[in-house]
């Protein structure tokens, strides 16, 4: 219906008649502004408008509020151009108009003058045009001269006729809206007035509705859909909080109207604008409440479409079904059962087609997620229906199901029109699938895949699986289960991948009678434990499906292959695994016990027929594994291994599959850099995979397969009770290898239990060990020359020791072992338990010392400590060999001392032959010397000492005894003469002890010594000795002990004076007296022999090397020494103390002073001249400069100077350190400050 | 009031579901299980505006004829679910708004004491 606002024409019609063609076609051209009352936003808006001709009967009498026939607009149109006519009768014609438009009150009015010229030039008499105009705007136009407009030729195409043309629409348009907003304000003002009165008792929602639904016509008729569709929401939301109120118990009169019960549920119409049937029953007040929603929301819905957005439509329609299906229960109306189903079911698929026929297929396709709610809906209500009327089961509907069936579609009543050629209509297929179980179940079947498919397609993969149990329910119900197992399977996957323990379990059950039904056994039987273990379930379910499970297992069958293996995790859970002994190390054929933790989670007590462990044996490679060694280093577990709790149907969380990692490769020509290959690369495939395999195996546990294996421990025929179980299993070890726990199998009757893997890998192994001997001290390391304890340690391993098992220790003379009878074996067992103790039995004859081992078992280790003790030297070695080995360890010695001051070590070896091999076995022990001796020869005088330092580098205190020294050569003439002939001396660890003897002789002495040092010792600490021990011996050799020269230095002040002072000359006299006469030791070079006369030279330096001393002159010089007994060379110096106080003297230095050879000069190298240190080539120079002074101080011998000039240099040689003797060595001088250049300073701070 | 809550991890697992009239749970599970559905697809449809707008919300999930279900999600993704009876009308949705952010806070004290329930 083509709804336009009324406008009337009155006056000359056939005026009209002509330009109304023009101005229907030009009036909507141009939008207009419409600014609206209450603050509502304007509108630009394209009128048209219905012209009828002007009736009084098209007026509205006073209180008829219809708008859609309401004049908005009353135009008079004249041609008049001569007064004279309109005098005559348009003045009366307009006046008659104007008269009854004011006893309607209508106000909106516009009077058009439409003038031509052909009109102009027939009339001559004319008047000037204006005055027609001008007569009717003072005739009618009071005060409102706008309302009289000239419309000049409106049928040229002349630009004057164009002007007034637009001149005059502006005008038309702008009264319409004027006239619009006036009217259409009003009659919201009643409108609201109206509703105000809704709470007066007689207020009819109905009327009111009706009211306001003129309104939303008019604004449909003004194309304003939004503002209809606003109208029919407030009348909607309206309703609804009446229906709202109700509930609360504000009941109002009216609504108990739309409590009727429900008579006809024919569903929603979409297919007209307006549902005139509905409207009428709403109008005459005789709508029911589904009419009453039905009627609304088709309005809504249409609305809806023009505004073209029907996907509102599809959401709000689930909202109305919903809400309808709400209200009825809360208004308490009676519905027969199933009403509502078909009612909400042809409603859904009505929406669903209307939608349909104005959006095309892609769009219908690429807007699923709107649409499927409605499509799982009638579903629901479909599936629903079906099973009300007795269609859903085995043998179809009773005649009770159909009476059902007939009085719903009673309901229906007859299709409406409107659809009776539509072949798919919702009436057409809801009536169909009513009709026969087959057509049922088809159209079920389509919906549900329709749905499915839908809900898949846009990802909603829990909803698609919920619709897919309703399915699986269905098929369920028509024995049919094959066909259910995959829907409950896939539902049953997603609950576990997201761990939703209710329905989990809920599928289960169900899947269970499914397989049930299908028979399979194994899939069943699983399903059963899985459910016998759910504590969601019942005591008596849990019992039940347990007892499923028993029930099986010990029926009898014929056939022996009917063996059912089932994963264990829902069966029984390990929890501990315990190892005796707890390192899980046994020997060769010892004993094994393996305890394992089972917590039963079956409801009931199960009688086990046989549990067992397999067991994967392998040869270990490492065969440090199985030495007994290894064995006691790893004593820290307790041999309790804890496996994880993965608790069945909980894999928490393993749907967040990580997200896929891809990103763009580009591999480039290395020559040109073009593009060889692109390609994408999953970064994380690994993840994904693995994922993917882990869920797959979640609940199909049925690669689990039995492992026959050749080594296997079993525990039979006890009872599993609820909860925690202790099984205990013992081996005997055969076999030596590594032995790792496979698999374990519960049997009970035909079914068995298996869990397929141990994790942590659980492992044991069985060890075979050689028998072994070790020997090593106790302490850190052994001393040379005392006795101390060395631990043996014999490993029995596979050997047993037999009495009269000895071990035979070849005796090296150097290192005795000592007996002592009170020795003890300890015998403990591989894992260091103490077993036993015996007494130990050594014989020793001279070259083998026996020790009789105790009795032991295999596997076990005997230990006992021996003293052992190592003898440098023997009496019976020879000095030579003795001295050989000392001087070669003092040589060892010295090198390491050197770096740090360490202990010259030995090795000794010994030969051990052990009872269980024909090898002997070689022992190497490493002593350490703890002393290191030093000497050195000492003077006074003529006489001569020798002085032996001892030190103790070892970490013990010694007690020293018997020190004594021995002279080797034949010097029958020399005593050694002990200065301290103490006997007993303590050395302390780190410390020194000095022996100091004289040297006395009569005869003359060969020119070097042999003496050996020997001193008995042995540890302070321990106690009486009853061994013997061998002194510590030191061999060395002095060589120039004579003394040559006494060297005196003496220091006098000056005349006159009694002390010396500083800073005034003193004079120092330095005698040389040669002690001896011509020895061998003289025959060198500086010797000059003439008449028997002989002479050497000396040079004497006086150096001052503390500074206290000014030397003033000459410090050295050469002088010629007459080689005999007594005499004596004085030299006189001058020098100056530079301190005062007791002054050490400067020291005295001689040297000889070997002449320039020209042989001896060529060889002289760097080496000679470092060897003579204390000379350099200045000091000589300084000498053969100072040649004239030493002269002239008067030295009984001139040197010959010129024979010492030039390059050829004499070279100096020391003296031996015995051959000269400084007397006045360590003297000092008191020497007293000179008085008047002497401050104290003193500070007091 | 509601009819039931569920606190739901960021995996889609129940950490915490409880429905009043208890004879009924598994029906709810059901329900709070399939709302997922669309608790996924909403934020999804959000993507990074949720993190930025902090719109936590989601709003109406799942009419049905009975329940209506509503759902929040926490900035880590974990969810709220609650199912209110569709007669108490008397809920408007800035009530539900609120109620779930309270149920968040609650939620938050819990697994402060109890972490290894919600972790």
């Amino acid at each position: 219906m083509e709804n336009k606002p009324i406008v009337t024409c009155a006056g000359d019609q056939n005026l009209f008649t002509s330009i109304y063609p023009m101005l229907s076609q030009q009036l909507p051209k141009e939008p207009m502004e419409w600014r609206r009352s209450y603050g509502r936003a304007p509108k630009m808006i394209h009128l048209e408008s219905n012209f009828v001709q002007f009736k009084e009967e098209l007026l509205p009498k006073e209180g008829n509020k219809a708008l859609l026939t309401f004049p908005f607009l009353h135009i008079y149109w004249t041609e008049c151009c001569d007064t004279e006519v309109y005098k005559a009768t348009v003045k009366d014609d307009i006046t008659k108009w104007q008269n009854v438009l004011k006893v309607h009150s209508s106000v909106d009015w516009l009077i058009v003058v439409v003038e031509s010229d052909a009109k102009k030039k027939n009339k001559t008499n004319i008047l000037p045009r204006t005055s027609i105009v001008d007569k009717i705007r003072n005739d009618f136009c009071n005060k409102q001269s706008d309302r009289c407009v000239v419309l000049s030729d409106p049928l040229k195409d002349s630009s004057r006729s164009q002007e007034s043309w637009n001149a005059f629409l502006t005008k038309l348009r702008t009264l319409l809206l004027m006239s619009f907003t006036k009217n259409l304000g009003k009659f919201e003002d009643d409108m609201r007035t109206l509703r105000e009165k809704r709470t007066e008792p007689g207020w009819s929602f109905c009327e009111y509705f009706m009211v306001q639904e003129e309104l939303a016509f008019v604004f449909e008729m003004l194309q304003q859909f939004e503002d209809a569709l606003v109208q029919y929401d407030e009348l909607d939301a309206l309703f609804s909080q009446y229906v709202v109120n109700f509930g609360a118990g504000d009941g109002a009169n009216w609504l108990t109207f739309f409590c009727q019960p429900v008579r006809s549920w024919n569903g929603l119409i979409l297919r007209k604008p307006i549902d005139m049937e509905k409207r009428e029953l709403i109008q005459n007040q005789e709508a029911t409440l589904l009419d009453l929603r039905s009627y609304l929301f088709s309005r809504q819905c249409t609305l809806l479409i023009f505004l073209q957005r029907p996907w509102e439509v599809s959401q709000r329609a689930l909202e109305l079904l919903h809400n309808c299906v709400q209200e009825l229960k809360l208004l308490e109306v009676s519905v027969p059962p199933g009403a509502l189903d078909c009612w909400v079911f042809l409603s859904c698929l009505e929406v669903l087609q209307r939608i349909e026929g104005c959006c095309d297929r892609a769009q219908v396709d690429a807007n699923v997620s709107h649409t499927v709610g409605l499509w799982s809906y009638a579903t629901e209500k479909l599936k629903s229906l079906g099973y009300l009327c007795g269609l859903v089961s085995e043998k179809g509907p009773n005649s009770e199901d159909l009476n059902r069936t007939v009085d719903l579609l009673a309901g229906l009543g007859a299709e409406r029109p409107e659809t009776a050629n539509t072949a798919q209509s919702p009436y057409k297929k809801l009536k169909e699938a009513l009709s026969s179980v087959e057509a049922f179940e088809k159209h079920y079947l389509d919906l549900s895949h329709a749905t499915i498919e839908m809900y898949t397609n846009i990802g909603r993969i829990r909803s698609a699986k919920l619709v897919g149990k309703d399915l699986a329910e269905f098929y369920m119900r028509k024995k049919g289960p094959q066909k259910a197992e995959v829907y409950l399977q896939g539902a049953l996957k997603t609950y576990l991948a997201e761990g939703w323990a209710l329905l989990i379990t809920h599928t289960r059950k169900q899947l269970a009678e499914c397989q049930k039904h299908l028979g399979q056994i194994e899939n069943y039987l699983q399903t059963s434990s899985l459910l016998a273990s759910d504590d969601h379930l019942t005591e008596d379910e849990r019992q039940h499906f347990c007892q499923e499970i028993l029930n099986f297992a010990n029926q009898q069958t014929e056939g022996k292959g009917q063996k059912v293996i089932l994963s264990m995790h829902s069966f029984a859970q390990l929890k501990t695994l315990h190892f005796d002994p707890p390192n899980a190390v046994i020997h060769v054929g010892g004993t094994l016990s393996i305890e394992l933790t089972l917590l039963s989670q079956m409801p009931i007590p199960v009688e086990v027929d046989q549990i067992a462990i397999n067991v994967h044996f392998s040869i270990e490679k490492n065969n440090y594994r199985k030495t007994a060694e290894w064995l006691t280093k790893h004593k820290t577990s307790n041999g309790i291994i804890s496996f994880l709790n993965e608790v069945a149907g909980f894999p928490l969380s393993r749907n967040n599959l990580p997200a896929l990692e891809l990103y763009e490769m580009y591999e480039r020509s290395p020559s040109d850099n073009s593009l060889n290959t692109t390609g994408i690369i999953c970064k994380n495939v690994h993840m994904l995979l693995r994922r993917q395999e882990s869920s797959s195996s979640l609940e199909m546990p049925s690669g689990v397969t039995l492992e026959d294996g050749a080594h296997t421990l079993k525990c039979s025929n006890f009872i599993l009770e609820p909860g925690v179980n202790t099984i205990t299993f013992r081996t005997q070890a055969k076999e030596p290898g590594t032995y790792t726990l496979r698999q374990l199998c519960t049997s009970v009757g035909k079914v068995h239990f298996v869990l397929p893997h141990f994790y942590p890998v659980v492992q044991y192994d069985v060890y075979s060990q050689e028998p072994q001997l070790k020997v090593e001290p106790l302490t850190d390391s052994l001393l040379a020359g005392i006795p101390q304890k060395v631990k043996f340690t014999v490993t029995t391993g596979h050997y047993t020791m037999k009495s009269g098992d000895t071990l035979q220790l070849s005796n090296a003379d150097a290192m005795p072992f000592l007996y002592h009878p009170e020795s003890k074996a300890l015998i403990y067992s591989n894992t260091r338990e103490k077993v036993s103790e015996s007494s130990l039995l050594i014989q020793s004859s001279e070259k083998i010392t026996s020790i009789t081992l105790p009795v032991a078992p295999a596997y076990h280790v005997i230990e006992f400590d021996l003293e052992v003790i190592y003898l440098p030297s023997t009496p019976t070695t020879s000095v030579e060999s003795e001295n050989l080995v000392n001087k070669e360890l003092h040589r060892k010695s010295k090198e390491k001392q050197k770096s740090d001051n360490c202990m010259a070590t030995v090795d000794q070896k010994v030969t051990i032959d052990c009872p269980w091999s024909i090898y002997s076995t070689i022992i190497a022990l490493t002593f350490s010397v703890p002393f290191n001796a030093k000497h050195s020869l000492l003077s006074a005088g003529k006489r001569k000492y020798v002085q032996v330092c001892v030190q103790n580098l070892s970490e013990l205190c010694f007690q020293l005894s018997d020190n004594n020294l021995k002279n080797f050569g034949n010097c029958i003439d020399l005593q050694l003469v002990p200065l301290k002939p103490e006997s007993q001396q303590h050395i302390y660890s780190k410390q020194s002890v000095f022996f100091v003897w004289e040297l006395k002789w009569t005869k003359e002495l060969p020119p070097s010594l042999q003496c050996q040092f020997s001193v008995s010792f042995c540890p302070d600490t321990s106690e009486e000795q009853s061994f013997s021990l061998k002194p510590y011996t030191y061999e060395f050799q002095v060589e120039n002990y004579f003394t040559l020269y006494n060297v005196k230095a003496q220091i006098f002040p000056p005349l006159g004076v009694e002390y010396c002072k500083t800073g005034s000359l003193c004079s120092l006299e330095v005698s040389i007296t040669r002690l001896s006469d011509l020895l061998d030791v003289d025959k060198d070079e500086a010797l000059t022999e003439s008449d028997g006369y002989c002479t050497t030279k000396l040079m004497y330096e006086v150096v001052d090397n503390s500074s206290n001393w000014a030397v003033c002159g000459k410090s050295s010089g050469v002088i010629s020494m007459p080689v005999a007994a007594q005499a004596t060379h004085k030299v006189h110096m001058e020098v100056m103390p530079l301190f005062a106080g007791y002054l050490p003297f400067p020291d005295v230095k001689l040297f000889k002073y070997l002449p320039h050879h020209s042989a001896h000069s060529m060889q002289l190298d760097a080496d000679s001249w470092i060897e003579n240190d204390n000379l350099s080539v200045d000091k000589n120079m300084d000498d053969q400069a100072d040649n004239s002074s030493i002269k002239s101080r008067g030295s009984l011998h001139s040197a010959a100077s010129g024979e010492h000039k030039g390059l050829p240099m004499p070279r100096l040689q020391s003296f031996s350190p015995g051959q000269v003797f400084n007397s006045s060595t360590s003297m000092q001088i008191l020497v007293i400050p000179s008085k008047d250049d002497h401050v104290l300073e003193v500070n007091i701070t | 009031m509601a009819v039931c809550i569920a606190v739901i991890a960021k995996e889609n697992y129940p950490l915490y579901i409880r429905s009043i009239p208890t004879e009924n749970e598994l029906k709810f599970h059901y329900t709070v299980h399939t709302s997922l559905d669309v608790v996924d697809e909403k934020i999804s449809a959000m993507g990074k505006a949720l993190v930025d707008q902090r719109e936590l919300y989601l709003g109406l999930l799942y009419p049905t004829e009975d329940y209506k279900v509503y759902g929040y999600v926490t900035n880590s993704k974990v969810k709220f679910v609650m199912v209110v009876d569709s007669s108490n009308t008397a809920l408007r949705d800035n009530e539900i708004r609120s109620v779930s952010a309270g149920n968040q806070n609650a939620t938050c004290q819990i697994s402060i004491f109890a972490p290894s329930t919600y972790s």
